[in-house]
């Protein structure tokens, strides 16, 4: 006799327990965390060498470095003087949270202020394996084009802060700023952003005030 | 991609529930995909096949139901369905629109014997 079974139950709902784990031991540790996430070439790397060599003499920064096979962007963010480990998903398209579970104890958390997540560059699967952090940040660049939210909606939907990279570009490129701010401010409304070029400089300030702030807080 | 982790997350939470009503066969899974969160296809049957292989859950059929992103405009009220590449309000062009659905990501059920 077949019987139907009511469920209703994530699909990912084992990744997101032990995201929540994560969490727990991030906290208890008293490190504040995020997750970089942004398609491949957004800047990612860019932005943690950016965010370490000008915030690593007030805080203790580490990076964990998710990464299909090399170890180059560890490589960048610990050149920029942060501790960096590398994660090989060994072909996996994003980081989850089992992945990070095991590499929290390569690190001596008590030593870490702030946690810098570098996720595999990818727009779609990473949305949907939280891995425990404190917060999510989407690294958009001008080059891309200002259609992604609307094509990738899952990833702009799910994030807590929002860097555009590449400004320093914008006059090269038809880039309408407007139609992209408002697919983002559907998504997400009132999502912080912070419009930078790394190359130049120019917007870092108010990224770094932010995030030193959101360390302050958690601290 | 991701059908693998998807297929054994699937194949976890099927078995918890088919063990739990001392199930002695699962014939179909029932899934609900928003369209915001489409990250699966039907190749995940594929992937099923392989996982599910000497399981009770061997050779059930994934069944999928997709749901259109909804959205209300929060000026005129009007309910809608967003195109590709517009996402404001196609009655009034307003751009202060919530989303209603098209984020579910869920197992819904199962048929066990």
């Amino acid at each position: 006799m077949t019987n139907r079974i009511p469920i209703v139950e994530k699909i990912l709902s084992a990744n997101d327990r032990i995201a929540a784990e994560n969490r727990q031991i991030l906290e208890d540790q008293g490190v504040f965390s995020i997750n970089f996430m942004a398609s491949p070439g957004a800047g990612k790397t860019s932005l943690i060498e950016q965010t370490v060599g000008r915030l690593a003499s007030e805080l203790k920064i580490a990076v964990i470095d998710g990464d299909i096979a090399t170890s180059l962007d560890a490589d960048r963010a610990a050149a920029a003087g942060a501790v960096a480990i590398q994660i090989n998903t060994g072909g996996e398209c994003h980081l989850d949270a089992v992945m990070l579970r095991e590499a929290l104890p390569k690190l001596d958390l008590k030593a870490v202020d702030l946690l810098i997540v570098e996720n595999v560059g990818n727009l779609v699967c990473p949305a949907n394996f939280p891995l425990g952090t404190h917060q999510s940040v989407l690294i958009a660049s001008i080059p891309e084009g200002d259609d992604k939210p609307y094509k990738y909606p899952g990833m702009y939907r799910g994030v807590d802060a929002l860097v555009i990279n590449k400004t320093d570009l914008l006059p090269y490129i038809p880039f309408r700023m407007d139609f992209f701010q408002r697919g983002v401010e559907i998504l997400n409304p009132g999502l912080v952003t912070f419009p930078l070029s790394c190359r130049t400089g120019e917007g870092l300030e108010a990224w770094l005030a932010w995030l030193t702030g959101e360390v302050e807080r958690h601290g | 991609m991701h059908e693998l982790a998807v297929t054994e997350s699937l194949l976890e939470i099927t078995l918890r529930h088919a063990q739990n009503a001392n199930a002695l066969r699962v014939d179909n899974l029932y899934l609900v995909i928003g369209q915001l969160s489409s990250i699966i296809d039907d190749s995940v049957q594929f992937y099923w096949d392989i996982v599910a292989k000497d399981t009770i859950a061997e050779g059930a059929r994934l069944n999928f139901r997709r749901i259109a992103t909804q959205m209300e405009c929060r000026d005129c009220q009007q309910v809608f369905t967003p195109d590709d590449s517009q996402f404001d309000c196609p009655n009034c062009g307003s751009g202060q629109v919530r989303i209603l659905a098209g984020e579910e990501f869920y197992l819904e059920a199962i048929d066990v014997q």
